[in-house]
Order: C-alpha cells, then sequence, then structure tokens
C-alpha cells in the first residue's frame, strides 16, 4: 500500500476478464464444427513449417547448395530415390533438402515483412486519420496511388532498388522483406486510417478529450488499441501476401541468390524447363510447400475473420443484464425493500441477445 | 377455403406461442407460451421493452426468424395455421393476408431499386397484374399514405426520399394487396416526434378508411395511447397482462404495467417529487456559458454547397440552473452542444466558457478549461472505452490531469459509483458487462469526477428502456441539486424536459426558434413550430390523447391558412 | 432527380482530375527509385566500359545533369506522351506498349471470361448453402486458388495436358506457321483472335484459342478464387439486411429475393474490388505470361529488368501507371451506374 509510484499498477486496472491470458486457446474454444476444423488445420500448417524451418539443420539430409555428398556428385533431374526422396534439381541438387531450407527463408521474410509493415503501417494511419485535413489527404493520395499500382511490379522495383546486387542471404531476405513491405504499408495505412477516422467520431474518443487528454494519449491509448481489432486479419492476409511475393520475385529472378539462400519460388522456376521433358518432381514438391503455408495461414486468417468480428459487435441491443435489472425493478415495485442494487451485481455478464448465428464481415480482396 | 368477403374480417387466434433460439450453450427462450387475439379491424398493440420478445413472437408468425430458432404452439388466421408453414404456402400468406411495416424504413427498402419497382413487385407477387397496370396501382398506393406528386415520386429511389415519405413507402407497400393484418414493428421509432404524429394520423385514417387489423409492437406508452384498442403487455418472453387500452391505462393490475406507467414521463403532468426539490436558481446569476451569433457550418460533399448546422445562435447559461436544448434530427442542437465544451469549432460568432472566450485560448489552456466540463453521451456503450474497466473510465479525467494518487483516485471512483446508484464492486468491471442504464450511470460518474461547473449531456436517456430512464433523470436531477453544476440538456424528447428543465430552448433548421422558462415554453408557447412540437408528443394516456389528437388537427388546419 | 445527376457528373469530373496526381505521384516514385540504383547507362553498362567511356556515354546521354532537372524532363517527354525507347534494342516503347499491350489485354480478357464463368456462380452457390459442405468445400477451393502462385498452377496445366496428355500447346499465343501467316496478313490489329477471325481460316482461330486455354484458366483460376470470396461474403450480408427480410415478408418468392434484391446489392462490392483486381491482374500477368512465354506486357518487361534496361523499364511502368489510373476512374463510372446513391 501506499506506493505513490504512479506507474504502479492501479487496482482500478485489474487485468481484462478470464479467458484472455491465451487468446489462441480462448479463439479455438469460440469456434465450432467446420469452422474450428478450418482453424485447427490452418494452425497445424503453420506450425509444421515454423518447426521445419527452426529445425532445417538437423532435418535436412543436405545442405541447400550442396551438389555433392560423401559419394561425389548427386548428378541431374533425378527422379525420387531413396538417396534423393524428392530427387534432384537441373543444377543438380538434393529438392527435399531445397524445399526444408526454403521455409527457412519463407518463415523470415513473413516475420520481417509483417512486423516492418505494421511497424510502419499502423502509426502513420492513426497519425494520419487522428490528424486530418491536409496531412491525411497527401498520404491517402500518396498511399491510394500506390495501393493501385500493381504490387508485384512495385516489389520488383523495390527489390532491384535495394538489393543493388547484393548476394549475402541476409542480404536477399532483407531486400524480399522491405519490398513486401513497401507494398504492404499502404494496405495497413488504408484499414487503420479508416478505422480511426470511425474510431474518432466515437463517443469514448470525446470524452478523453473533453477529460482534456492529449492528442498523443488519444491516438495511441484510446485509439490504437481499438482499431488494432482489424489487425490479426490483416496481419495473415500480410503473411500470405509476403510468400507469395517472395516467391513471385524468385520465379521472375528478383529474388535471393540461390547460392545465398533456398528459394521455392527460383527453384520452380528452374523447373519450368524440365517439365517440357515430363520431369515433374522439380516443380511440383517447391509448388505444394507453397500451396500449403498459404493455404495455412489463409484458413487461419478465414477463421480469425469468422470469429472475430461478431464477437466485437457489443454495441447496442439489450444485454442479458438490462433483463436482469429489469426483473429486479418489477420485484421491487411488487415488494417495497429495495435490494435491487444488490440483484442487479450479480446479473450475469453477456454479450449478445439473441441475435441470428455468427457470420463474416467484408473479407479483403488480395 | 375462406371467400373473398370474408378475408377481410379474419380473425388472428395465438395460443401457447413459444419460440427458442439454439446457442452454442443453453437455448434462449425468447418467447414462452404467450397467447392472444386479435379481431377483425382491431389494433391490438403489444408492448413491451428491449428484450421482452415482441418482436420475435410477431415474426415468428410470418416464418421471418433465423434457421436456429424454434416455434412451438399454434398462430391461425381464420383456418390458416400460421406455426410451421413453409415455402410456397408461408410465401403467399405474406404481403397478401398479414403484411409488415418495419422500424427503420431506410434500411428497409432496397437501395438500388425505385419505390414504385418495390410497391409493383409487392403486387405482381400475388396477383397476376401487368408491369404497367402495377405501376398504376403504385401510384395511387403512394396517394393514398399521402406522397405529394405520386406520379413523380414512383420513380424516386429511397434516397432521395426523407424518413417519413419512406415509412409512408413502407405503408403503402403493406397496404399493397389489402391485407388482412398488418404488423407494425415498431412503426414510429426511428422518426421524428412530428413525424411520428403524421405516420400516426396515417394509421389511424386507414384503419378508420379500410378497416384493416393492426399489431401495433412498441415501446412507446404514447403511441400506445394514441392507437390501440386493446393492450397486451410483454416482459421477458411473457404476456403478463392484457387489456382494452381505457382499462390498462387507468388501472393496471401487473407491477411491471405499473411500474412502466410510473415511469413514463408525461408531459403536462407535475413533476414528480424528487425532480423538484430544490426551487430553480434566479435567472439574474452568473453565466457560465455565453454563445454569440454562433455559426457552425460544414464543407458539403464533393460539389455540394456547405451544410449550416447552426446559424447565428445566442445563447446564455448561468450557473446552477439546467438549460434544456430541444429540437428534432437535423436542427442542430448537438453541435451547439459540442461547441459548448470546444469539440467542435464554430466557423463564426463567439463562445465564452467559463469567463474565457474559446476563440483565443490554445489547445494547452483548452484542455485545462475543459477539466471543469463534464459531458454525457448519447450512447454509453460507445463513451466509454471498452477496453478500460470502469474505473478507469471513471477517473480517466483525474489521471489525464495528474490530479491525486492511485488511492485517492480509487476512492474517488467508489465515491461517485455510491453517488449514482452502483455498487463499489463495479469499479473492477469492464463496460459491457453492465446494462445499458448502469453504463448511463457511470458515464454520469465519469462527467462528474472533477467536480466540474458545467455539465452538457447530449441525449443522455434517449438509448435507454423508459423504465431504466426513469431512474437515471432520477440520479442525475439529485446529484444537479446537490453539486450545483450548470447544464446544458440536449434532447429530443419533450417529456423529458417537461420533468427536470428550469429553461427550455428550442431549435429548428440551426436556428434558435423560441426561449424562455420550462413553463412559458410548454404551457404558452409563442412560436408555430413550438406549438407543433408540443401538440405532436403523444400522451401516455387514452382519454388525454383522443384530445389532444382533436387539437392537434386543428392547429394543423389553422397553420396551413 | 435532375440535381442529381448534375451532381453525378460533378463527381465523374473530379475523379477524372484525380487521376493526374495519382500518375505523377506514381511516376515520381518510380522515377526515383530508379535513380536511387543509378542511371540507366551505369546500371546497364557497370561493368564493361571503362570509366571514361561511361562517362562519355552519361554526357552525351545527359544523364551526368542534376537529378531534377532529369525529371522535369522526363516529365515533360510523358505529357507529349513520348516514352522514350530502350536501351537494349532500341525499340520506341510507345510501338512496344501497342504491340504487347494488345497480348496482354487478351490474356487479361480471356482470364478475367473464365473467373466470371467460375467465380460468380460458385460464389452465390457457397452463399446459398452457407456453412453446409457445398459452402465448405466451395471455400477450400477458393483459398487454394488463392494460395496457389499462379506460376505453379501454370506449371502443373503444363505438366498434365501438354507434356503428359499432349492435348494443348505450352506456350506462345500461336503455333509459328500460324503466326508467321498471320503477320504476313498485313496491318496487324495485334490480338491475335482478332487477326485469325479476320484470316477467315478455321485452323488458325482453332490453334489461336488452344494456346490461350491454358494461360486463361490459370490466371482466371486465380481470379476467380478472389471472386467467391467477394460474392460469397456479400451476398451472406445482404441475406442479412433489413431490406431482403422486407422483400420476404411482403411474399416475395425467395428465387427473386435473391437474385433482384441480394445480387444486385451483393455486386456493389464488388464491382469496386474489380478496380483494384486490374492491378492484381496486370501484377499476375507478368508471372503467368512469363509461364506461358506469352509476350505482353509483363513478358518484356521483366526482360527489360532482367537486362537492366531501366530507361525501358520506366516507359512501361508509367504506362501501367496510366492504365491503372484510368481504369480506376472507369469503375468508378460502373459504380455511379449501377449505384444510385453515388451522387455526392
Amino acid at each position: 500500500m501506499a506506493v505513490l509510484d504512479p506507474t504502479s499498477v492501479p487496482a482500478v486496472r485489474t487485468p481484462p476478464r478470464a479467458g484472455r491470458k491465451i487468446p489462441g486457446l480462448a479463439l479455438i474454444r469460440s469456434t465450432h464444427g467446420l469452422q474450428r476444423a478450418m482453424l485447427l488445420i490452418g494452425i497445424g500448417l503453420i506450425a509444421f513449417f515454423v518447426v521445419v524451418a527452426l529445425l532445417a539443420d538437423v532435418i535436412a539430409p543436405y545442405s541447400f547448395n550442396a551438389i555433392r555428398g560423401p559419394d561425389g556428385l548427386f548428378g541431374t533431374q533425378l527422379p525420387p530415390s531413396s538417396a534423393h526422396l524428392l530427387g534432384t534439381t537441373v543444377g543438380g541438387m538434393d529438392v527435399l533438402s531445397r524445399i526444408i531450407f526454403g521455409a527457412r527463408t519463407a518463415v523470415l521474410v513473413v516475420l520481417l515483412a509483417t512486423a516492418m509493415s505494421i511497424v510502419v503501417g499502423v502509426p502513420l494511419g492513426v497519425f494520419s486519420g487522428y490528424v486530418g485535413g491536409w496531412v491525411d489527404r497527401v498520404f491517402v493520395l500518396v498511399t491510394d496511388a500506390l495501393y493501385a499500382f500493381p504490387s508485384l511490379l512495385m516489389a520488383i522495383i523495390v527489390s532491384v532498388m535495394v538489393s543493388r546486387g547484393q548476394s549475402s542471404a541476409f542480404g536477399g531476405i532483407f531486400a524480399a522483406s522491405v519490398s513486401i513491405t513497401v507494398v504492404f504499408v499502404p494496405k495497413y495505412f488504408r484499414v487503420i486510417r479508416n478505422a480511426t477516422m470511425s474510431a474518432k467520431a466515437e463517443p469514448y474518443v470525446d470524452a478523453a478529450r473533453v477529460a482534456g487528454a492529449r492528442p498523443a494519449r488519444i491516438m495511441f491509448g484510446h485509439i490504437l488499441a481499438n482499431v488494432s481489432q482489424s489487425l490479426p486479419v490483416l496481419a495473415t492476409l500480410n503473411a500470405s501476401e509476403a510468400i507469395l511475393t517472395l516467391a513471385g520475385l524468385g520465379f521472375l529472378g528478383f529474388g535471393i541468390e540461390p547460392t545465398a539462400a533456398a528459394e521455392w519460388g527460383y527453384d520452380l522456376n528452374k523447373a519450368l524447363s524440365d517439365v517440357t521433358n515430363g520431369i515433374w518432381w522439380t516443380g511440383v514438391f517447391p509448388g505444394i510447400a507453397i500451396v500449403l503455408i498459404v493455404a495455412g495461414v489463409a484458413l487461419v486468417g478465414e477463421s480469425l475473420n469468422d470469429v472475430l468480428n461478431p464477437l466485437l459487435r457489443t454495441r447496442g441491443g439489450a444485454t442479458t443484464a438490462d433483463e436482469a435489472e429489469l426483473e429486479a425493478m418489477v420485484r421491487s415495485v411488487a415488494t417495497q425493500p429495495t435490494m435491487t442494487d444488490t440483484a442487479r451485481a450479480h446479473a450475469p455478464p453477456s454479450e449478445q441477445s439473441p441475435a441470428p448465428p455468427s457470420s463474416d464481415k467484408e473479407g479483403d480482396e488480395r | 377455403m375462406t371467400t373473398t368477403a370474408l378475408a377481410s374480417l379474419a380473425h388472428l387466434a395465438v395460443r401457447d406461442l413459444s419460440v427458442s433460439f439454439q446457442t452454442d450453450g443453453e437455448p434462449i427462450r425468447a418467447v414462452r407460451r404467450i397467447a392472444f387475439d386479435v379481431k377483425p379491424g382491431e389494433i391490438l398493440a403489444i408492448v413491451g421493452e428491449s428484450g421482452s420478445g415482441k418482436t420475435v413472437s410477431s415474426r415468428a408468425m410470418l416464418g421471418l426468424l433465423p434457421r436456429t430458432a424454434r416455434i412451438e404452439g399454434s398462430a391461425q388466421l381464420d383456418d390458416t395455421e400460421l406455426v410451421g408453414l413453409k415455402g410456397e404456402a408461408v410465401r403467399r400468406v405474406r404481403g397478401d393476408r398479414i403484411s409488415m411495416i418495419f422500424q427503420e424504413p431506410s434500411t428497409a427498402l432496397d437501395p438500388v431499386r425505385t419505390v414504385g419497382w418495390q410497391i409493383s413487385e409487392a403486387l405482381r407477387s400475388h396477383r397476376p397484374l401487368s408491369r404497367k397496370a402495377a405501376m398504376a396501382r403504385a401510384v395511387e398506393l403512394l396517394d393514398l399514405v399521402g406522397i405529394p406528386d405520386p406520379e413523380v415520386r414512383v420513380h424516386c429511389y429511397p434516397h432521395q426520399m426523407s424518413g417519413g415519405q419512406k415509412q409512408r413507402v413502407m405503408i403503402a407497400m403493406a397496404l399493397s394487396c389489402d391485407p388482412e393484418l398488418i404488423v407494425a414493428d415498431e412503426p414510429t421509432t426511428a422518426l421524428d416526434v412530428t413525424v411520428q404524429a403524421q405516420i400516426l394520423d396515417l394509421l389511424h385514417d386507414l384503419r378508420e378508411k379500410l378497416g384493416t387489423a393492426i399489431i401495433l409492437i412498441t415501446h412507446n406508452m404514447g403511441v400506445v395511447a394514441d392507437l390501440a384498442d386493446r393492450v397486451a403487455v410483454m416482459f421477458q418472453g411473457e404476456i403478463v397482462e392484457e387489456n382494452s387500452a381505457a382499462e390498462l391505462f387507468a388501472n393496471p393490475h401487473h407491477p411491471y404495467t405499473q411500474h412502466l406507467l410510473a415511469a413514463v414521463p408525461h408531459l403536462g403532468k407535475p413533476r414528480p417529487a424528487i425532480m423538484d426539490e430544490v426551487a430553480p436558481p434566479p435567472v439574474a446569476s452568473r453565466v457560465v456559458m455565453a454563445m454569440r451569433d454562433l455559426h457552425v457550418s460544414f464543407p458539403g460533399r464533393i460539389g455540394s454547397p456547405p451544410v449550416h448546422a447552426v446559424r447565428g445562435v445566442n445563447l446564455d447559461l448561468h450557473a446552477h440552473e439546467i438549460l434544456a436544448l430541444v429540437g428534432e434530427s437535423g436542427s442542430g442542437k448537438t453541435t451547439l452542444g459540442r461547441c459548448a465544451v470546444g469539440l467542435q469549432e464554430p466557423t463564426g460568432g463567439v463562445i465564452e466558457l467559463l469567463g474565457t472566450p474559446l476563440g483565443s485560448v490554445s489547445a494547452r489552456d483548452l484542455r485545462t478549461l475543459r477539466r471543469r466540463l463534464g459531458f454525457v453521451f448519447q450512447d454509453p456503450a460507445a463513451s466509454l472505452n471498452p477496453r478500460m474497466s470502469v474505473g478507469a473510465c471513471i477517473t480517466e479525467p483525474m489521471k489525464v490531469a495528474q490530479e491525486g494518487t492511485v488511492g485517492e483516485r480509487r476512492a474517488r471512483a467508489a465515491e461517485l459509483l455510491e453517488a449514482v446508484e452502483l455498487p463499489v464492486e463495479f469499479a473492477e468491471r469492464y463496460p459491457h458487462e453492465l446494462s445499458g442504464g448502469q453504463r448511463q450511470r457511470v458515464s454520469l460518474a465519469r462527467a462528474l469526477v472533477m467536480r466540474p461547473e458545467l455539465v452538457v449531456a447530449d441525449e443522455p436517456t434517449s438509448a435507454l428502456d423508459v423504465s431504466v430512464q426513469a431512474k437515471v433523470l432520477e440520479v442525475f436531477v439529485r446529484l444537479q441539486h446537490e453539486t450545483g453544476f450548470a447544464c446544458l440538456f440536449i434532447t429530443h424528447d419533450l417529456a423529458v424536459v417537461d420533468m427536470l428543465a428550469d429553461r427550455i430552448a428550442v431549435m429548428k433548421d440551426g436556428e434558435l426558434v423560441e426561449s424562455g422558462t420550462a413553463d412559458e415554453v410548454l404551457r404558452a408557447p409563442r412560436e408555430d413550430y413550438t406549438k407543433a412540437l408540443i401538440a405532436a408528443v403523444p400522451l401516455p394516456d387514452p382519454v388525454e390523447q383522443a384530445l389532444a389528437r382533436q387539437r392537434r388537427r386543428a392547429l394543423r388546419a389553422a397553420t396551413r391558412q | 432527380m435532375r440535381t442529381s445527376r448534375g451532381a453525378l457528373l460533378r463527381y465523374l469530373a473530379l475523379r477524372l482530375v484525380l487521376i493526374i496526381p495519382t500518375v505523377f505521384i506514381l511516376v515520381s516514385v518510380v522515377f526515383f527509385f530508379m535513380r536511387v540504383i543509378g542511371d540507366p547507362i551505369t546500371a546497364a553498362q557497370g561493368g564493361r566500359l571503362s570509366p571514361e567511356q561511361l562517362e562519355a556515354r552519361r554526357e552525351s546521354a545527359g544523364y551526368n545533369r542534376p537529378v531534377l532537372v532529369q525529371y522535369g524532363e522526363y516529365l515533360s517527354q510523358v505529357v507529349r506522351g513520348d516514352f522514350g525507347t530502350s536501351f537494349s534494342d532500341h525499340r520506341r516503347i510507345s510501338d512496344v506498349l501497342i504491340t504487347n499491350g494488345a497480348a496482354t489485354l487478351e490474356l487479361v480478357i480471356w482470364a478475367l471470361l473464365v473467373a466470371f464463368l467460375v467465380g460468380i456462380p460458385l460464389g452465390r452457390l457457397a452463399a446459398r448453402f452457407h456453412d453446409r459442405i457445398a459452402d465448405v468445400t466451395i471455400r477450400s477451393f477458393a483459398i487454394l486458388f488463392y494460395a496457389a502462385p499462379v506460376f505453379f498452377v501454370g506449371l502443373l496445366l503444363k505438366l498434365l495436358f501438354s507434356s503428359k496428355l499432349g492435348w494443348l500447346p505450352s506456350s506462345g499465343r500461336a503455333s509459328t506457321d500460324v503466326q508467321l501467316a498471320l503477320d504476313r496478313q498485313g496491318s496487324t490489329t495485334h490480338f491475335m483472335i482478332v487477326d485469325a477471325i479476320r484470316s477467315g481460316n478455321g485452323e488458325y482461330i482453332a490453334d489461336v484459342l488452344k494456346h490461350a486455354v491454358l494461360p486463361a484458366t490459370a490466371l482466371g483460376l486465380l481470379t476467380a478464387g478472389i471472386f467467391i470470396r467477394l460474392i460469397r461474403i456479400n451476398m451472406l450480408e445482404t441475406m442479412r439486411t433489413d431490406f431482403v427480410t422486407a422483400a420476404r415478408a411482403r411474399g416475395v418468392p425467395e428465387r427473386k429475393v435473391v437474385s433482384r434484391h441480394a445480387y444486385r446489392n451483393a455486386l456493389i462490392p464488388v464491382v469496386t474490388v474489380m478496380g483494384m483486381e486490374i492491378a492484381l491482374l496486370l501484377g499476375s500477368s507478368i508471372l503467368t505470361e512469363t509461364t506461358f512465354e506469352w509476350k505482353g506486357i509483363g513478358y518484356i518487361l521483366s526482360q527489360y529488368l532482367l537486362a537492366r534496361d531501366f530507361v525501358a523499364v520506366q516507359g512501361l511502368v508509367t504506362a501501367i501507371a496510366i492504365v491503372v489510373a484510368v481504369s480506376s476512374f472507369l469503375v468508378d463510372v460502373i459504380n455511379a451506374l449501377v449505384d444510385p446513391r453515388v451522387r455526392y
């Protein structure tokens, strides 16, 4: 007691309602049936690729750029066999090893690109939406222009600019991440800025202004917490887009140098000419890897979209607390002594009235 | 088979009707074994507050509930059993034998089709009419419901019409196939009082003219008193009382009905004791807020002229008084209220707040000044940050002002919760865990935390049910008497105003039409607009309301000349 | 109604004017991004020339002047409709735009055809059987279409239909002899199918159509996945609106409730998104064209990029920016026509 440190947590700010401590579990619990299956499959796929990426050195039979083993050269375009479970590429590298190390590249790029996009795009969106006026108009004009532009093309240009012949593994991954960030910042900006614009009109923001709060506190204390609800869905979209863009860059030859790191898109490009000869393993397997990881992220995103949106609709409508209050009142009218407040205090909380079943809000276009 | 002659005199008999909704947990029982009858040509009002099941029960009869609903019991329209009716059979009943009027006309009309198209669609769904004949009938119907220039308006899209006109279109659509029964679900709730009065008159006339039976679903006792022959009161999914309108108002039996009727503010009735403890302060006391020739305009949408929300308003608010600012939607009253606390910058004129002219203060000084103000918002659910506990919400202004220690703030929150008659433990809860009325009391507590000299309350009770509203108003007035803040009370509800205001200012189209003491404005209005506004308020008493209706007609006839 | 029409025209006029800053921003962004890498000559010839030679070349081309001067000059060129001449093969960029642009446009039209035919019915079906097996199946397909990169779908299609089954050609817009024959026809429209129809030769037409099937399917399925998601969600949303309940309540048959009220309202946001789809299609067409060696804008752009021919790249990108800005304006026009509420 009597700690006068203003930063110490005041008692009135107890941790939020139970069940929020492990958001993942609460999320899974809030789903049902097919929705839950979708979510679990998605989480499973992502977890699988993350584990593969972490343990790549342990799992992979060879290094990603090895063309020779203890018995000499592997040989090129070998069909799947016991030595090379998924065969070898036109360059004579082991397909399985390249896929495993490719997962590492993909996960790294996703993490880096998503983090950078959020760090840049979200504060920018909150700021522009809150300040409004000319600043906002200029930001909107610029981001709208960038948004309308073919994102892959922009990514190519940025990647050519950033990499400038850098061939180190990290340099390549960084270049790919930056180019994805440039593409994605406008998307975060749009969503967050629009959410901020509507949050700005919300009475609780006015209430904070009336209370004399500074703009910074309003922006990052009140608005940010409430507009960040759209972030999970947007982040999954960002992540899946990042993988696809990375693969697209690699496919066109603007990605990471093949000797610096394994990358699925590059392998697919090399596999393109194999197809005419009926060689399928060099292309099909890396392709499947891309499809699985992107589908995993997309499944999680779809379920999040399904689940989160109706949950967040707590506004308006009668709660059961309302009903309990009424009931207590009527009882108090019937039997004069008023015990109503204690009765009310124990009313069960609830979020929704008997409304039609949950469903999804506007998803996002690619 | 019923003959067509008898069809217009059908009889609806509802017996043992129950509706429950399947959820992930326990099924929610929304309606529990209700029974009622609607005789031919009768208007039955089903009255209840939110969550009472009044809407659900009427939609159940037409099969308009989501798939999760389970309906049991019986609802017979003559010899047609409606419960369990499916597919083509239920479609033939909808709109032809039973039609519906919805609460929100602006969302119940398809935005991308003209109103004529939609009326003729309703017609052609049940009658073998040519497109041209249906259109001609649509024009007749629009004329019947009092839409001017029906030949032109029939080609309008919904967004080109006013709210009242859209509701008239909905009524025209409901009448299109001469139904035996119309279900009107809160038909006037989304409308302004003066428009509401017109729509009520229209329904009244149509019943006289066409003899259609109506189920009127509403929470507004004034509307009930105005239209209903008989009343069924619903509470928590059950009908707790049913009686003729006159008898129910004169002699309510069930405690809920008694409570409801006692809670309804009644324009012209003496104030409840609690509201009148302190005599209004002398008008000559200190002015806390003064507006001089205030103008606010908003830039119009691209390519259209600016919107003038407030034009040339002069207003003084004295210490310790409650000044009610009354007006219909779009009158500029909310904008004016926002100006009063510096949330909205005026485009012209001067506001002097607690002796400081707002135009010249810096953002910093404005923040300091605001600490002496309070603001109560219309929607308590939206004005409390959903991510902050109730205690944190209440004491946020202190925190922002860096006033008091953590312990002091906690004590202040407890003190205020007690003042608004909520348990102290509520400080730990989150806003969504509270009922609407409780939230609004929290919102009030927050407004008072800095012991303000001026509180602006913007429609603080219009989002609440009547019985809850009464409690919030009572707490509000008691606190005002105790702490003596000056209050600008913004509302559209004259009955509420009559309960608590010392002075009243009436706004219309951004201008101040009339102002004076509460008695002057409400009992002896000078302006026609004020008179019309007062005449439009439906009184929760059938006898008084019948007289009021006559007066209103006379007034309208007089002003028309 | 008359005033609303005036307002609509004013709104569209304003949108038309807004094309200019959009293009301006994109052109500027691209110009400065490119210049960060270096001037076109250094970028293209960097290692191959001696510093003196390089300097001489730069001087003669004017790249040694201040960047802002060059920027101004470039802008004035663009305003005059001059996109420059490529560095590597000395083609006028405006010619490249016409020849390869026609190819891209042809591909995009075929792909949109596939996307509409597949996406709209499936999206409606998924919404109709919400949360049931059909919905889940269709949604899963949509997710797969989304998750599979267009070049992987292309690779699989080539593998199956061209390499294994031998039914369809794997690359190009037409067989070499057909291509030559059509070129010899004179006054080519650059739209292969139009040229083939003009030749009146059934075999030519079949050949051109056969070549279009795989690329159009690959690009079309990707777009169809987006259409499915959009239509499904928007249908579900409009099915829950009051006006749909109101239409049911007045006895409108369910089939008509869906087709007349829900569908039409659900299409409005789809039209809006179409504007962004154009950008996506253009981006994906780079990948599709590379996969199928379809010599469109994307294909040639990627070639120029690899050759570090930044004069050509800059010209093409500028042109794409203009196309994007104009098409988003066209989408606004369509939107205004479909939705009576757009009248501002």
